[in-house]
């Protein structure tokens, strides 16, 4: 076992900015994610009211516009499940092996 | 006529209220106990598990504004209601990838912590402390202006008597059990307000059949097909996005649930938290949506009144369409359960807010500003409670000042006010090396000026409450001016039906015809009279219109512009004012904050 490094040091090594790295790019990929859904929505509201006012299916009342916005909501709660199941797997991972660097 | 038991003290309600009292308070008694260090007080000890933080997080976020005045949008405006819940949602997946983990790893007890934590620590405290508090108040006075007409709608009893009941719980959660005591009210609130429509929901659903398309046909049937097409709510663009963004970068800022990430041990139990938030949160609102529907098509099925006229005669806002709903499918019982569901909302609601509030003023202002961050345990829990109790008294008596009053557009406020002060500063902090103390404080004091000052020039204040009267007047007036133009017009057509017509006088007598011509003639004239008249009212009407109060600023929502102003003061502020020792601090700042190196 090599010796512990100081925790200044962590700042230069390539595992802490890997970690770094991957952490932003994952949480500005899923905010643009996130903004583009829900604007989205906002502009084909603004827009384009008769795609929304579609139906889903001929001769039933049901319009697109309703799974779209209930879907809004879903994959909204889907992307944090992403997120989570990243960090819980992958960005804990990377923080256990830095903090055995320095020792906790 | 529909009948229905709201409006009178109801008797079910009653007692399951004072079981949630009873409890609640029971629980408070015990966290009190547990109450003893500043940790305790403000963090719950950081004991709260992911799982239980989560459903708090639901309570403090879902309102009685939300579960009654939701579903009111659906059944009376139908889709338009749809979209507006879908905004409520969106900013918790914003809080899960940039906000919740750093700030837990960052912090210990409030967001300006993590703001001051390499910068002055003084004014950042204070401007943070300020940016809290506007946000704080306004979110009060809004649920508790709401609290007492919602008492009086539901039973009849005066506003007054709902915001002392409501204001000595909130305070007594708040001061003997701090956030021990805040988090399990909230939690028991989550899951009666989740069960309570959940059961709800089922009783709808039951009824057609189990099937959305169903209710969705019902609903098309009843109101025609538009009543499942977006329509009116979004008309302006612009104004649209700038709403979207109040919500959604508003929750990422809204002090009293910032603050609950400072209950949980770590960052995996706070990441957990906002995933169980959202599907919570997001459950809720699909279940309210339902309840939205459910009420426009079953309220009155029996009495063949269409359930959005009845449900517009109790409160013209809509906000009785749960309980009706509630009462038609489950009788009194049921409806009584709900209406203390929906008491139990609000308490939970503003107890958090008060925490919050009373932490900004303990934590930030009085320990980090006036005591320059020299304070021990036991003098800062004393001058918490002290400042939960002035907190809690003054938003009572400010809700008594605004009795009767439009305060709709204060929760719009606090959201904007959270989007622009809050959220700017705190995200600038988090990712950007060059952020300033003087960027920082201008930023926050900037965005939350000009969040009041622009709602404020706007139509949702300016038109809608401080020319209210002028505008009603000129309406009034030119319905008056419509009024008789359509007289005069009746008159012109009954005239004209009398001119006789030109192959009709040649049919007559040679002797007949000069008289003829000399009627029409006259006939004529008086038509040409009344047509000047018209003009002249047409004229009246044009000046009348011309009178009305027109905003300074024409967007209903202010996100937008105070957001990109909170934003550009920044960033301009941290070029003019640079500060070398931050910048140097930001490396140990990112260690704590990646790898949680240092943390609480």
């Amino acid at each position: 076992m090599s010796s512990k490094m100081k925790k200044e040091d962590l700042l230069n090594d390539e595992d802490f900015k890997t970690l770094v790295g991957q952490k932003n790019t994952i949480s500005w990929i899923l905010t643009v994610l996130e903004l583009v859904l829900y604007f989205g929505f906002i502009a084909l509201i603004a827009f384009n009211k008769p795609f929304l006012a579609q139906k889903l299916t001929a001769g039933k009342a049901t319009t697109i516009g309703i799974p779209i916005a209930v879907g809004t909501i879903l994959l909204s709660w889907v992307f944090t499940g992403i997120y989570i199941f990243w960090a819980n797997t992958k960005y804990d991972a990377m923080v256990k092996k830095l903090k055995d660097k320095v020792g906790g | 006529m529909h009948t229905t038991t709201i409006g009178t003290l109801n008797i079910t309600s009653v007692i399951f209220f004072l079981l949630f009292v009873a409890s609640t308070l029971a629980i408070t008694w015990w966290a009190a106990k547990r109450t003893r260090t500043t940790k305790d007080f403000y963090a719950a000890g950081r004991s709260i598990t992911g799982f239980q933080n989560g459903l708090a997080l639901a309570g403090d976020y879902m309102s009685a504004a939300s579960f009654l005045g939701i579903a009111g949008l659906v059944s009376t405006r139908g889709y338009d209601g749809l979209i507006y819940s879908v905004g409520w949602l969106v900013g918790w997946p914003i809080i899960m990838f940039l906000i919740s983990e750093p700030l837990r790893n960052l912090g210990k007890y409030t967001f300006a912590d993590v703001v001051a934590f390499r910068l002055s620590q003084r004014p950042i405290r204070a401007a943070a402390a300020a940016g809290s508090l506007a946000v704080v108040i306004f979110y009060l006075i809004a649920q508790m202006v709401g609290a007492g007409t919602l008492f009086k709608l539901m039973f009849g009893l005066p506003f007054e008597m709902a915001l002392v009941l409501v204001g000595i719980l909130m305070i007594s959660y708040v001061l003997f059990g701090g956030m021990i005591a805040t988090t399990w009210v909230q939690i028991i609130k989550a899951g009666l307000l989740l069960g309570g429509a959940t059961l709800l929901v089922v009783m709808v659903l039951y009824k057609v059949d189990f099937s959305y398309g169903n209710l969705f046909g019902q609903a098309a049937a009843k109101y025609g097909d538009k009543f499942l097409e977006p329509g009116q709510l979004v008309t302006d663009p612009v104004d649209a996005f700038s709403l979207g963004l109040a919500l959604m970068f508003g929750t990422a800022g809204l002090p009293h649930i910032l603050m609950r990430f400072y209950t949980v041990p770590d960052v995996q139990a706070a990441r957990k938290s906002v995933f169980y938030a959202t599907g919570f949160i997001g459950y809720f609102y699909i279940l309210t949506v339902t309840i939205g529907f459910g009420a426009a098509v079953l309220i009155g099925a029996d009495s063949g009144k269409l359930g959005r006229d009845i449900i517009m005669t109790i409160d013209k806002g809509g906000n009785m369409a749960g309980p009706l709903l509630a009462e038609a499918l489950g009788g009194p019982i049921f409806l009584g359960f709900l209406a203390a569901v929906a008491f139990a909302t609000i308490l939970a609601v503003v107890a958090g807010l008060t925490l919050a509030g009373a932490s900004a003023l303990s934590h930030d202002l009085y320990v980090g500003v006036i005591r320059r961050g020299q304070s021990n345990e036991k003098e800062e829990v004393k001058v918490a409670k002290i400042a939960t109790v002035v907190l809690g008294v003054t938003a009572m008596l400010l809700a008594m000042a605004f009795k009767g009053q439009n305060v709709a557009f204060m929760v719009g406020l606090a959201f904007a006010i959270a989007a622009s002060a809050n959220f700017p500063a705190l995200i600038l902090s988090l990712m950007w090396k060059k952020f300033s103390t003087q960027a920082a404080v201008w930023s926050i004091y900037t965005g939350m000026v000009s969040a009041v000052v622009f709602i404020v020039l706007s139509p949702t204040v300016y038109i809608d409450i401080l020319h209210k009267d002028t505008m009603a007047a000129i309406t009034k007036q030119v319905t008056e001016i419509d009024g008789k133009a359509k007289t005069i017009d009746a008159e012109i057509e009954a005239l004209t039906k009398q001119i006789v017509p030109a192959d009709a006088i040649a049919k007559l007598k040679k002797k007949e015809q000069p008289a003829a011509a000399k009627k029409n003639a006259d006939l004529q004239s008086s038509i040409d009279g009344k047509k000047k008249d018209k003009d002249a009212l047409a004229a009246q009407k044009t000046a009348a219109n011309a009178t009305k109060p027109v905003a300074p600023i024409k967007y209903r929502n202010p996100g937008i512009l105070s957001m990109a102003i909170a934003f550009l003061v920044g960033i301009l502020f941290s070029f003019i004012f640079p500060e070398k020792d931050a910048e140097e601090k930001f490396a140990t700042e990112k260690l704590r904050e990646y790898v949680g190196i240092g943390a609480e």
